[in-house]
This record gives C-alpha cells, sequence and structure tokens, in this order.
C-alpha cells in the first residue's frame, strides 16, 4: 500500500491547516486516486495475466498434439503420449450429477425460503444452507471417504442396481468411490450457490405479480409454477451454469472420493478421473516438459470453459438483479 | 357460475377439478419443504461426523508433535498449525489491503467504462477454480524463486480473498448515505480525506463482516497450495521455503492407507472446521449486530 495513505490515516483526527492548501489537496488527492486505481486495475491484470500465463505454459503440448489432445484417450507419460478425453469424461459426468442434484433441491429451497418460510425463519435457515458453502472442500473430502461412499456402496448402489440396473448407466460393480460419489459431492457442494442466487432473482419478482395471480384465485403452488418460476428463469438458469462453473473447477474433495482411473465408462459407479484431480495428482510429479506443459494445457481447458460459463451466468443473474448485490458472494 | 367455481370461489370446493389443484398444490409444497429438508441433511451429517469423530483425535501432542513416520507413532501437526497460520495470515493482510483499495476505488472515483471491466473481472475471477490459480502462482514466483515457499501460497490464497474484498467493500461503501460525503466534502476536506476519515469508519463493520468470510473461505484451501506451500514434515522458518498447511497435510492423510493417520486426521480436521465455522458464524454474528441500513 502506498505511503501516502499510511501516513494519512494516522494524521486523520487532526487535519493540519496547510493539507487544505490547494497544492496539497491535488497531490493527496493524486496518490490516493493513483494508489486504488492499481488496485482495481491489479484484477484485471491477474485475470488477464493467468489467461496468457497458461497458454504460454502449454504451448509445447498444443504444437505437439493440436486437437488431437482433446479426443485423445491415452494419458501415457512413459510414452510421451497426452489426451485428455478421459478427464473431460470424467469432469463432464461428475458436474452433470452434481448440477441434476442441486437444481432440484437447490430451487426446492430458494422457493422455501422465499415463499413458503414463516418470517422469523427466513435468515436462520437461509444462513445454515449458506454455511454448507464454509465447510472447506478436504473436508468433504474426509467425509466423503469415510462416510458419503460406504454409504453409497452399501445402500444406494445396490438400491439403484436393482430397481434400474437394465439401464447401463446403472449396471457394473458397486465400489462406493467414483463418479457417482464424485457427482454427489459436488452437488452437496454447489447446492448453497445454486440456493442463494436463486433466492435472490426469485426474491426480486414483483409483489404485484404474485398478489395478481393470488387476486384470481390461483393456490401457492399455481402462483409458484406460473408467475415466480417464469420470471426468476434466467436468473435460476444462471445459478444453475454458476454452480456448474464451480463444479467443474472444483478439486480435493473430488479427488479424494473420484478413484483416480482415467477411463471411459457407461457406468455411473465405476471409478473415474476429472481434470482438476488428475492436475492436483500429478502435476508435482511431472519429471519432463512435455507431461508438465500437458497438465498446463489441462488446466488450460478448465479456465477456458469456467471462464466462458460464468461470464453467461453472471450476465444472466446481472440482467434480472440489475447488479444489486447478493446476500452472498459466490 | 362455472368460471368462478374454476377460479376458486369458496362455495364450489367440491368441484373435482378445485379438488385436484388443491392436491397438487399440497404435493408440490410437500417436495418444497422436503427440499429444504433434504439441503440441511448433509450439513448436520458432515459436522455430526466431524464432532463425533475428531473429539477421540484430539490430543495435546496434536497441537505440539511434529508428523512422524508411521512406525514411530502417531505424532502430531504442531507445524502444518503454525503453517497455516502463517500462509492465511500474510494472505489475509496481502488480500484485505488491496481488496479495500480497489473497493474503494469502485465506489467512489469507478463511474466509467474501466470500473464496470474491474467489477466484471473480479466476479470471473470469483469463480475461477482455485487449482489454476496455484498453476498461476507456481510459474509466477515458485519458478523464479526456485523454491515452493509460504511466500508463493499466502499469494495464491490472497489472490482468491481479492475478488471477495473487492466487492464486499464496494457494496459497504455504496450503502454509506452520500450526505455523509457532501458534508464532508463541503467542509472543503479533500476527497480521499473524506474516503478515509468519513466513508471507510461508516461502512467499516460491513466490511469486516465480508472480510472475515473471505478469511474462512481461504483457510480451507487446499488446491491452490499443492504447488506453491507444498508442505514439509518440520519446522519452517523460512518464508521463502516449502511449509506445511493443515489442509495439505489433511489431505495427505485422508487418502493415506494408515489408521494412525486417519486418526489424526479427524482430530485435525474438528480443529480446522472449528476455525472456519467461528470465523465465519462470527462474521454473520458480527453483521447482524451492526447492519447499516439501505437508505
Amino acid at each position: 500500500m502506498a505511503d501516502g495513505g499510511d501516513t494519512n490515516l494516522m494524521a486523520q483526527a487532526t487535519p493540519r491547516r496547510g493539507s487544505f492548501t490547494r497544492a496539497g489537496r491535488g497531490n493527496g488527492e493524486r496518490i490516493f486516486r493513483a494508489v486504488v486505481t492499481a488496485a482495481a486495475a491489479l484484477v484485471l491484470v491477474i485475470v488477464v495475466g493467468l489467461g496468457i500465463d497458461l497458454v504460454w505454459e502449454s504451448r509445447q503440448a498444443i504444437a505437439q498434439f493440436g486437437f488431437g489432445f482433446l479426443t485423445s484417450q491415452r494419458w501415457d507419460p512413459v510414452h510421451q503420449r497426452f489426451g485428455a478425453l478421459p478427464y473431460i469424461f470424467g469432469t463432464v459426468v461428475t458436474s452433470l450429477i452434481a448440477i441434476a442434484l442441486a437444481l432440484f433441491i437447490g430451487v426446492g429451497t430458494a422457493l422455501f425460503l422465499t415463499e413458503l418460510a414463516p418470517e422469523r425463519l427466513k435468515t436462520p435457515l437461509a444462513t445454515l444452507v449458506e454455511l454448507l458453502a464454509a465447510i472447506p472442500s478436504v473436508v468433504y473430502g474426509l467425509w466423503g471417504i469415510f462416510v458419503l461412499a460406504p454409504f453409497l456402496r452399501s445402500t444406494v448402489e445396490p438400491f439403484l442396481h436393482n430397481t434400474l440396473g437394465f439401464i447401463p448407466l446403472f449396471s457394473g460393480p458397486q465400489i462406493g468411490l467414483g463418479l457417482l460419489a464424485g457427482g454427489v459431492i459436488l452437488g452437496i457442494m454447489i447446492l448453497p450457490t445454486v440456493a442463494a442466487i436463486s433466492r435472490d432473482v426469485i426474491r426480486v419478482v414483483p409483489r404485484e405479480q404474485r398478489e395478481a395471480a393470488y387476486a384470481l384465485g390461483a393456490t401457492r403452488w399455481e402462483v409458484i409454477a406460473g408467475v415466480v418460476l417464469p420470471y426468476a428463469r434466467s436468473g435460476i438458469l444462471g445459478a444453475v451454469i454458476l454452480g456448474l462453473g464451480r463444479a467443474l473447477g472444483e478439486t480435493i474433495a473430488v479427488t479424494m472420493v473420484i478413484g483416480g482411473r482415467p477411463q471411459i465408462t457407461h457406468s455411473l459407479f465405476s471409478l473415474g478421473y476429472t481434470i482438476a484431480a488428475v492436475i492436483a495428482n500429478e502435476f508435482t510429479e511431472a519429471t519432463y516438459q512435455l507431461y508438465l506443459s500437458s497438465l498446463f494445457e489441462l488446466g488450460l481447458i478448465l479456465l477456458l470453459i469456467t471462464m466462458l460459463l460464468n461470464v453467461c451466468a453472471r450476465l444472466l443473474v446481472w440482467r434480472i438483479t440489475r447488479g444489486a448485490p447478493g446476500t452472498v458472494t459466490v | 357460475m362455472s368460471i368462478i367455481a374454476a377460479q376458486g370461489i369458496p362455495s364450489s370446493l367440491s368441484g373435482t377439478r378445485w379438488q385436484r389443484r388443491k392436491l397438487v398444490n399440497a404435493l408440490m409444497l410437500v417436495l418444497i419443504v422436503l427440499a429444504l429438508v433434504v439441503s440441511l441433511v448433509p450439513l448436520i451429517a458432515v459436522l455430526a461426523y466431524v464432532v463425533i469423530n475428531g473429539l477421540p483425535g484430539l490430543s495435546g501432542s496434536l497441537f505440539t508433535k511434529l508428523p512422524r513416520p508411521v512406525d514411530v507413532g502417531a505424532g502430531g501437526m504442531a507445524n502444518s498449525m503454525v503453517g497455516s497460520l502463517l500462509i492465511v495470515g500474510i494472505a489475509s493482510v496481502l488480500g484485505t489491503a488491496l481488496g479495500i483499495a480497489g473497493g474503494v476505488y469502485l465506489a467512489e472515483y469507478g463511474h466509467g467504462r474501466f470500473a464496470i471491466l474491474v467489477r466484471f473481472f473480479a466476479d470471473v475471477l470469483s469463480g475461477i477454480p482455485s487449482i489454476t490459480i496455484g498453476l498461476f502462482v507456481y510459474v509466477l514466483l515458485v519458478v523464479p524463486m526456485k523454491s515452493f515457499s509460504a511466500l508463493a501460497g499466502a499469494v495464491a490464497l490472497a489472490i482468491l480473498m481479492l475478488p471477495l474484498v473487492v466487492r464486499t467493500t464496494e457494496e459497504m461503501l455504496k450503502l454509506v448515505p452520500g450526505s455523509l460525503r457532501e458534508a464532508g466534502m463541503a467542509l472543503g476536506v479533500p476527497r480521499w480525506r473524506v474516503v478515509l476519515s468519513v466513508m471507510l469508519p461508516a461502512a467499516v463493520s460491513g466490511i469486516i463482516t465480508g472480510t472475515l468470510l473471505a478469511v474462512a473461505r481461504i483457510a480451507g484451501e487446499t488446491a491452490p497450495l499443492l504447488f506453491t506451500a507444498f508442505g514439509n514434515e518440520f519446522w519452517q522458518r523460512s518464508l521463502l521455503k516449502p511449509i506445511d498447511a493443515v489442509p495439505l497435510r489433511l489431505f495427505k492423510y485422508a487418502i493415506g492407507p494408515y489408521d494412525v493417520w486417519h486418526r489424526l486426521a479427524q482430530g485435525a480436521v474438528l480443529v480446522l472446521i472449528l476455525f472456519v465455522l467461528l470465523l465465519s458464524v462470527g462474521a454473520r454474528y458480527y453483521a447482524g449486530r451492526n447492519r447499516l441500513q439501505r437508505p
């Protein structure tokens, strides 16, 4: 931080007369303004720098494999062949499971918090849901290994296998760890994001719209389905896309329960691998430049997808709430 | 009459169509309540697991001893805890100072296109996966300095924290009534002095809340530390050398094969989650008491 800012903070209680002269004011103002502008510009510099950095570091892999990197299934450090498809597959599958879970539960929760909850309970309940977001990723991972995965193996997966086993998705050996476990953990982790943003966009549905529908004799659900949800639709879509972006990039919890096997399978019960997880596991072990470069390219893919999703989502949510702050920063 | 009936006038409550609408209504409302219940289950399950399994794992040695090889006994995580405090401490100072400055720019000076861009990029930055920020700092600091370090870890966490503090500061400053600023300016006080002596003090409780929430968020982060702080097994006095952190050690111990490790991890998880939740709940409580009203 600038010297100007600090010394002036100390002098703030008793401004000396001299400091109000034209020259003094000009200088202080100029320095202060330069400092805060630089800090704001830092945000831009970081994002742009991050993008350039990852492109530069992955240049070797891009030159070597081209688009084949995205379509090849072979990840073979021993023979210097690198393809990202199994990781992209694992990332997409776990994220889709997460979104499927978080969409219904998250929007349902948001509806409860805005439309049904008694006024006294609204804030405490919303805080509880938000606390889910405060639990660190590594804690979810630990819980996933010791509680969720055994539970999936002993209860959920056999149940799905026995009732829906004719669908390939739910066939195969039931291990507990794997794509399903990763997806469920991610679903839990993005639930507060989806719920909080949905609540924010549902809250701005004009009161008159609801009242008009009630006046026509609509039931509560009919008001929700006919007025509230259509009005908030694009904002909820934004919430879901933001959640998706978060799910794609989430690392540690998934790394701990996904099983770490790069393969493309039809069964949700099988082990898998995600982009973020392979970077976490292999980056410090990458022994030669092309290997490292391939991992950077995976990072670049992740960055591009999440940035794209984020930009879309922010535009959607911004348009609804007109940039008004949500109660949580997500 | 039939139109009125369809619209639910009480005299027609016996109509089958109305019955069906009532049924659908009840069913969907039950589903909505169920959604809330389901969304609270993981919170309760995780907290219950952490407390039940963590309490037996808590011991003095967790806080006082260094990690040991598995066959020599349990050991502790003293160095990881000190490392975490160091990294998070430095990151908080960096992230708060820069974040507040950036937020002041957006709230007080940011009217043009540049400000819109900064605001947008701050939101984008807060959605960038933390592991890619780890990669970025690896190239930025670890490679040139030829060593993993506490400093690199702190910078990575500060970057994670930055957009959160920027946006909170901006929002909180915007809640301060403009008349306060005008009163200051009318006394002939320069704008920067008004910001420092009037606006920031008026918004300080909200900024503190937002900052505490941001610290709580970064305190449990693992992914950005993997390639920056890296971790080690002993006391590290230098900020320019690899250092351990609680989330890093938790990650290692939880996926490791030894029961001794799992027990230690479960004790440490309780400590970590207490730290994070205290910060997070404390911040909310503080905010509840000192809320600035929207003008």
